[in-house]
């Protein structure tokens, strides 16, 4: 057994405690074990991903316990794509964080942080649905500590309501599993595909109830349509370089999703077949309609970038909904771009918000006004999906899947209009914020002047480490584009991986069958 | 028996739903631990209701077993909800100290409230 595939959960889960209770009262140790932990997880998953780039699949035994019996974690392309995202992503946040100071405003940020990604790493590693619904408490039970960090009524009172919805969806996870354990006696995902293949086609209504549970559950996760509710208020409202960590967290619902529904109650199983992406895919584009428009209609900047990405998962879903191997490799790519265009978006609007308040309308003109509009500009192209960054080809790739669908004009026609519509609510964001500010009577300039002053020092005295992480992510989405090639043809295996599952069956249930 | 549970979780399930709905956080939280309750009582039967039945395989005689697993996913999912609900508490008691008021929506939102003047 590879020990190195543990290791990036871990780490984490070893040194937030460590933060928590040996260094709590030292800020500045708290920043280099945190940064430390997180740089060499970022290293550990890029060795997994190294491992993984060839399409072996590779299983760690926790407790040497053979698959069914114990708990596995297995490590694929597909997981080892997403655990690389998230430390990428998890690096360019934490150090916008300590750059700004947010770390700095409430207790136990780095711990939180710590356990936050253990979580993440967890969720996208394991091989067992109820460990899968293990993680996912551990990564919501310290978003709900980061989503209130630094406090304030009204990031208290969107906490409760996020932390509420999310416990519901919880307890809905619970139901899905119970049943799904009911009708096939496991809960380990590569059996439960075997069980589930198996079944005898008459005695499926259970099963079939179960599974639309846990699409409903994974549903509350991404934040499709109807139960996309708790996303606007709760990322608007939580300090927005975590609401960058979050952009991560919708993806790990479209990752269940998948993982579940090509692994489990795949294409070529008969008695669930369908049943997801016919639910799915009108849900996916009503929320990519619905997402632009709460863009365009978005009152402050924190709330534009929220509904900029539902978007995003809407066209992410939209091309998971396929359920296709070419749709599916698109999804993927524009997962790692929607995931790295929404966290810099956000990480943009803080720069914005702590200058001049979070407000969209023409304010006196902020510190560092070009540089924070240049970079406005360049997240607002990349999430809109126009040239020449990834989001373009991200939105190509998903449309070019989905020409031989039945409904491709339906698809097409959402894509294209609520792209359009995203362009313009962005533009209008972006003119009123940057633009009519110089425009601002004098008089209203020295007004504004007084009142913000006090918060205009502070980010004067800041360092230079906002602008790195914002221009490291923007690297990543220039990367991504340069590199697309590459990338589109790692994508274009690991749905291969996915639509041949196989492999993943047979290794980890080799042991179980000796 | 099978009716007993049946009912008791359906029952835990309708009266956690109706106070989830309500609009101040302790009913809302007293609504989260009943759901809780019945998902625990739920997951409880989905191992099969036996009585008077051991969790452990005997193997130098038959004799029946209820089945383990779902006692060690029902204790799971019991600390975890106890938890979540001590995070629950906590946090709405935050936002009742800072706002002096327990509602749940954001009605006292600066947005919500200027559309309030406006009509």
């Amino acid at each position: 057994m590879n020990h190195l595939l543990i290791a990036p959960i871990l780490l984490p889960a070893i040194v937030a405690p460590f933060i928590i209770m040996v260094v709590r009262y030292h800020l500045d140790l708290q920043r280099i074990f945190s940064i430390a932990s997180t740089v060499a997880i970022a290293a550990i998953t890029l060795a997994l991903a190294a491992q993984a780039a060839d399409g072996t699949v590779q299983v760690y035994e926790l407790g040497d316990w053979p698959a069914p019996f114990g708990i596995v974690l297995v490590l694929d392309r597909l997981s080892a794509m997403m655990i690389v995202l998230t430390a990428v992503l998890a690096l360019a946040v934490l150090l916008y964080a300590i750059g700004t100071g947010w770390d700095a405003r409430g207790a136990n940020f780095h711990a939180l942080f710590q356990f936050q990604l253990m979580g993440i790493i967890g969720a996208f590693l394991t091989g067992d649905a109820f460990n899968l619904f293990v993680f996912f408490e551990v990564l919501l039970i310290a978003s709900y500590g980061l989503m209130i960090h630094a406090g304030g009524a009204t990031r208290f009172r969107a906490g409760v309501q996020y932390v509420v919805y999310n416990l519901l969806g919880s307890t809905l996870f619970l139901f899905a599993l119970g049943t799904l354990y009911a009708v096939t006696g496991t809960l380990n995902m590569a059996d439960l595909a075997l069980r589930v293949a198996e079944l005898p086609a008459e005695d499926t209504a259970l099963l079939r109830v179960g599974a639309i549970l846990l699409l409903l559950v994974f549903a509350i996760k991404a934040a499709v349509l109807p139960l996309h509710f708790w996303l606007p208020a709760s990322y608007a409202n939580a300090p927005l370089p975590v609401a960058a960590l979050f952009a991560i967290m919708t993806k790990v619902g479209a990752y269940a999703i998948l993982r579940m529904y090509t692994l489990v109650f795949g294409p070529e199983v008969e008695i669930t077949a369908g049943l997801a992406g016919d639910w799915l895919l009108p849900a996916a584009l009503v929320t990519l309609a619905v997402g632009a428009i709460g863009v365009l209609g978005a009152r402050d900047i924190g709330r534009l970038v929220a509904f900029g990405a539902i978007t995003s998962m809407g066209t992410l879903l939209t091309a998971v909904a396929l359920f296709t191997p070419e749709a599916v490799a698109a999804a993927l790519y524009y997962t790692v771009h929607s995931t790295l265009a929404a966290a810099f978006l956000f990480l943009v609007a803080d720069m914005v918000m702590e200058r001049q308040g979070g407000e969209i309308a023409p304010k006196p003109v902020m510190a560092q006004s070009g540089l924070i509009a240049a970079l406005f500009f360049a997240g607002a192209i990349a999430l809109a999906g126009m040239p020449p960054l990834s989001g373009f080809l991200g939105k190509l790739l998903v449309m070019d899947a989905a020409r031989s669908h039945d409904l491709v004009w339906w698809i097409w026609g959402v894509i294209l209009v609520s792209s359009l519509i995203t362009i313009i609510g962005l533009a209008r964001a972006g003119s009123l914020i940057f633009w009519k500010s110089h425009g601002l009577e004098p008089e209203a300039q020295l007004e504004g002047d007084d009142t913000e002053a006090p918060i205009q020092e502070q980010t004067a005295s800041n360092s230079a480490l906002p602008f790195v992480s914002a221009f490291g992510l923007l690297s990543g989405l220039v990367m991504l584009t340069i590199f697309a090639g590459p990338m589109t043809d790692y994508a274009e295996a690991t749905a291969a991986q996915l639509f041949a599952p196989q492999d993943y069956l047979e290794t980890v249930l080799e042991r179980a069958s000796k | 028996m099978e009716f007993l549970v049946a009912s008791a979780v359906g029952l835990l399930t309708a009266a956690g739903v109706y106070l989830i709905l309500r609009k101040r956080t302790f009913p809302v939280i007293l609504g989260l631990s009943l759901v809780s309750y019945a998902v625990n009582v739920f997951l409880f039967a989905t191992g099969r209701l036996m009585v008077n039945a051991p969790p452990i395989l005997n193997k130098y005689e038959e004799v029946a077993y209820t089945d383990p697993l779902p006692q060690a996913l029902v204790l799971t999912a019991i600390v975890i909800s106890f938890g979540m609900t001590a995070v629950v508490v906590m946090i709405a008691l935050g936002a009742f100290l800072s706002a002096r008021d327990d509602r749940i929506d954001m009605l006292e939102d600066g947005e919500t409230a200027k559309t309030g003047e406006d009509a």
